[in-house]
C-alpha cells in the first residue's frame, strides 16, 4: 500500500508541478512599441473650441488592425483638451453593439463614431442617432444609406490592389522583365474586401500588359499563409513578384518562403504592419513595400468628431462644412519612405 | 460509448477476425490489407494526375519535402485520432487543443525561458488538455462528442485570452533554427512525423496498450470483464490525443514563426476525414495506422496538385468531399470482391 501511495504522492507532485510552470508561462507583457498615428489640428482648428463629447463604439480589438483602430481613436482623443470620449467595450455581437450605440444616444453625446461590426446591421441604429440630432461618423464598414450617417471616412480596398499592382508593374520595368511571372497570396476568397482588391490588382497589372499567375487564398492567418504560398512556390519554379494581401498572414507568407530559401522575387504586403515595415527599412528580405489600409484612420474620425461638434470646416478646402465621404489612400510604403509610415504601422 | 456489434464487425471483415482482450491483432498494421490497397491506389492515381499535369515540378525532391512537411501537423494530429477512435470515442478538440499549444509556448513569457520550455510547454498544455477531456470522459460519464465539443470551444477561446487574438512571433531563434532544420538531409519536421507514426504503430500494434484499445472499442463491457481498467485506458488514450496536439502545436509554430488563436482552424474535420478514408471504423474496434497516412497524404497530395496547376479552391473543396466518398466506396467494393472470391 504504502508503494501505491509513494507513486500517487509523485505523480501529484509532478502534476502540481507541471501547473505551476505553465501558469509561469502565461505572461505576455511586452514593452510597448508602437505609438499611435495621431491627426494634429492645423490653423485656425488648434485652438480649442466648445467642449465636445463623442460616443465611440467597435468592435472587439481582436486582431492587430482592430486594435490599433481603438487605441488610435483613444489616443487622438487624449490629445484634445476640449474632447470627452466615452468609449464602449468593443464587442463582436451586433445586438450588444446596437444596445451600446442605444446607450450612447440616450447619454445625449454630442457626435457618434461608430465603426460597425456589420454596417448593414447597424443602419437602423445609426439613423436613431442622426434622427436625434446626433451627427455619426461612420467607420470603414459602411452603413446601407447615406441616412444613418453625417460622414464616412474607411480604406480604399480595390486601390490598395491598384497601387500595389503599379508598384509592381514599374519595379518589374525598372528590372527590364518583359514576361514576369506575378504572384498572389489572397485572402478569404468569399470576402467582398478580397474580391475587390484582387480587381483592382490585376487591372492596374493589365494596365502595363502584365496579368497575374499563381495565385492562392489563404485565410488571413499565418498559418494558411505559410501552407499556401509552401505549395505556391513548389509549383513556380521562378517568379519576379508576389503580392500578399495581408500583413498578419504576411508572417506566414514570409516563413515558407524562408523555407523554401527564394529569393529570387519582391514581395510587396499588405495593410501596414509594424514587422513589415520594420523588415521593409532593414531591407534584408524579399519584403520591398507595403500597401496601406491604415487604422490611423480612427483617429483621423475622432479629428473629424471634434470639428463636427465644434461646427468647423476642414482648414485649406474651400467647404465650409466636413466632407460626407472621405476615403483613405492606401499609400505604398517602401524603403525611401517607411520612415515617415512608421507612426501608423500596428502590431500583429 | 456503443459497442458496436461483433456479429457486424465479422460481416464486415475482410478475412480478420474481430479483435478482443485475449487476441493478438498482429495484422492491423503491415500485413498487405486489401483496403489499404484501394486506398494507396487512389494515392498513387493523385500522384500520376499531379505528375502529367506538371512534370516539371510535381515529383521532385523539394515539392514531395515541401508536401510531407505540410502533412506533417496534421498527420501527427490523426495518429492520436486514430487511437480515439480505435477505442471508440471521438475527439472534436483537436485543432483548439494545437491553438491552445501554440500560443502557451509562444508567450513572452514562455519564449524568455528558452526552447527547451517551450516544447516543454506545447506537449504539457496538449497532454494536460487531453486528460482533462479524458477524465471528463470515462470518470465525468460524459459522452466524447460533447466533452470534446466543450474543450473545442475553450480551448480556443483560452488561447484567444492569452494572445489578445494577436499573431505571436517566435523571437527565440534557437527554436526556430533546431525545428526549421534537417537531419541527414531530411527536414525535422519530417523525422518527427515518421517517429511519431513509427511510435503509434508499435504502441498500437506491438504492446498490451494497444491491444487495449482495440479491446475497448471493440467492446467496452467485454473488455471491463475481461478485467481492462476501461476508465482509466479511456483517460489515456485522450491523453495521447492531447500529447499529438502538442507535437502538432511545436510543428506548426515552426513552420509559421508564430503562434496564435487562429492556428489549428478545422484540424479536427481533417484528421477525423483522414482516419476515415484510411478504413478506421467510426464506432471503434479496428483501424489501422497506415491507413491513416495515406488518408492525410491523400489530401495533402491534392492541396498541392490544385495549387501548382493555379486552380481555385472551390473546386478543390469538391474534389476533397468526392474523394472521401470514392474512397469509402472503392474500400468497400475491393472488400466485398474479395470476400466473393474467398466464398
Amino acid at each position: 500500500m504504502s508503494s501505491l501511495d509513494r507513486r500517487r504522492f509523485l505523480w501529484g507532485t509532478t502534476a502540481v508541478g507541471a501547473t505551476a510552470l505553465l501558469a509561469g508561462c502565461t505572461s505576455n507583457e511586452t514593452p510597448q512599441s508602437t505609438g499611435a498615428a495621431l491627426a494634429g489640428a492645423s490653423g485656425a482648428n488648434t485652438q480649442p473650441g466648445k467642449q465636445v463629447t463623442i460616443g465611440f463604439s467597435a468592435p472587439a480589438a481582436d486582431h492587430g488592425w482592430m486594435a490599433a483602430m481603438t487605441k488610435n481613436a483613444r489616443a487622438q482623443a487624449e490629445q484634445f483638451s476640449d474632447v470627452t470620449l466615452k468609449a464602449t467595450e468593443g464587442t463582436n455581437d451586433v445586438n450588444q453593439q446596437i444596445a451600446q450605440v442605444e446607450t450612447l444616444i440616450n447619454d445625449k453625446v454630442d457626435v457618434l463614431v461608430v465603426l460597425p461590426f456589420d454596417g448593414k446591421a447597424l443602419t437602423e441604429v445609426g439613423r436613431q442617432a442622426m434622427d436625434a440630432g446626433i451627427p455619426v461618423i461612420n467607420v470603414d464598414r459602411i452603413f446601407d444609406t447615406p441616412l444613418a450617417y453625417r460622414t464616412w471616412i474607411g480604406g480604399d480596398n480595390y486601390r490598395m490592389g491598384v497601387n500595389a499592382g503599379n508598384y509592381i508593374a514599374e519595379q518589374m520595368k525598372a528590372k527590364n522583365i518583359a514576361n514576369p511571372v506575378i504572384a498572389e497570396v489572397a485572402g478569404i476568397d468569399a470576402l467582398p474586401l478580397t474580391q475587390e482588391r484582387s480587381q483592382g490588382f490585376k487591372d492596374a497589372l493589365a494596365r502595363s500588359g502584365f496579368s497575374v499567375g499563381p495565385r492562392v487564398s489563404a485565410q488571413f492567418t499565418s498559418e494558411s499563409g505559410e501552407q499556401q504560398t509552401s505549395n505556391l512556390l513548389q509549383g513556380a519554379s521562378r517568379i519576379d513578384a508576389l503580392w500578399n494581401h495581408d500583413d498578419d498572414q504576411g508572417i506566414g507568407v514570409l516563413a515558407a518562403i524562408e523555407n523554401a530559401n527564394r529569393s529570387e522575387f519582391i514581395m510587396v504586403g499588405g495593410a501596414g504592419s509594424k514587422n513589415m515595415m520594420d523588415r521593409i527599412k532593414a531591407d534584408s528580405s524579399v519584403v520591398k513595400a507595403t500597401v496601406l489600409y491604415s487604422p490611423s484612420m480612427a483617429s483621423s474620425a475622432i479629428a473629424l468628431a471634434r470639428l463636427l461638434g465644434q461646427a468647423k470646416g476642414i482648414g485649406d478646402l474651400a467647404e465650409h462644412e466636413i466632407p460626407a465621404l472621405i476615403t483613405t489612400y492606401s499609400a505604398v510604403v517602401t524603403k525611401d519612405n517607411v520612415d515617415q509610415y512608421m507612426d501608423v504601422g500596428f502590431d500583429s | 460509448m456503443v459497442a458496436p456489434q461483433r456479429e457486424l464487425t465479422a460481416q464486415q471483415g475482410v478475412g480478420k477476425a474481430p479483435p478482443s482482450p485475449g487476441e493478438r491483432k498482429w495484422s492491423g498494421g503491415l500485413s498487405f490489407d486489401v483496403r489499404l490497397a484501394g486506398l494507396l491506389g487512389v494515392l498513387l492515381v493523385l500522384c500520376a494526375v499531379g505528375y502529367a499535369t506538371r512534370p516539371d515540378s510535381f515529383l521532385t525532391e523539394a515539392n514531395i519535402s515541401t508536401m510531407l512537411r505540410l502533412a506533417a501537423a496534421i498527420g501527427v494530429v490523426s495518429v492520436g485520432m486514430t487511437f480515439v477512435i480505435i477505442s471508440g470515442g471521438i475527439d472534436l478538440s483537436v485543432g483548439s487543443i494545437v491553438a491552445l499549444s501554440s500560443v502557451w509556448m509562444t508567450t513572452v513569457a514562455t519564449q524568455s525561458y528558452g526552447p527547451a520550455v517551450m516544447v516543454l510547454c506545447a506537449l504539457l498544455v496538449g497532454l494536460g488538455c487531453g486528460l482533462v477531456n479524458g477524465l471528463l470522459i470515462s470518470y465525468g460519464k460524459i459522452v466524447p462528442f460533447i466533452a470534446t465539443l466543450a474543450m473545442y470551444a475553450s480551448a480556443r477561446g483560452l488561447a484567444e485570452r492569452l494572445s489578445g487574438r494577436r499573431t505571436q512571433v517566435v523571437t527565440e531563434t534557437g527554436f526556430t533554427t533546431f525545428f526549421r532544420g534537417a537531419f541527414l538531409g531530411v527536414p525535422v519536421l519530417i523525422w518527427m512525423l515518421a517517429l511519431v507514426f513509427a511510435i503509434g504503430w508499435v504502441v498500437l500494434n506491438r504492446t498490451t496498450f494497444g491491444r487495449r484499445t482495440f479491446a475497448v472499442g471493440g467492446n467496452a463491457e467485454a473488455a471491463r470483464l475481461a478485467g481492462i481498467n476501461v476508465k482509466r485506458h479511456t483517460a489515456l488514450v485522450y491523453g495521447i490525443a492531447g500529447l499529438c496536439c502538442g507535437i502538432a502545436a511545436l510543428m506548426v509554430v515552426a513552420r509559421t514563426t508564430s503562434g496564435a488563436s487562429t492556428n489549428g482552424l478545422f484540424y479536427e474535420l481533417d484528421a477525423i476525414a483522414a482516419v476515415v478514408i484510411g478504413g478506421t471504423l467510426l464506432s471503434g474496434g479496428r483501424g489501422t495506422l497506415i491507413g491513416t497516412l495515406i488518408g492525410v497524404l491523400i489530401f495533402t497530395v491534392l492541396n498541392s496538385i490544385f495549387t501548382q496547376n493555379n486552380l481555385d479552391t472551390d473546386i478543390q473543396n469538391i474534389a476533397k468531399g468526392v474523394i472521401i466518398i470514392a474512397a469509402v466506396l472503392l474500400q468497400g467494393i475491393t472488400a466485398r470482391r474479395r470476400r466473393v472470391l474467398k466464398t
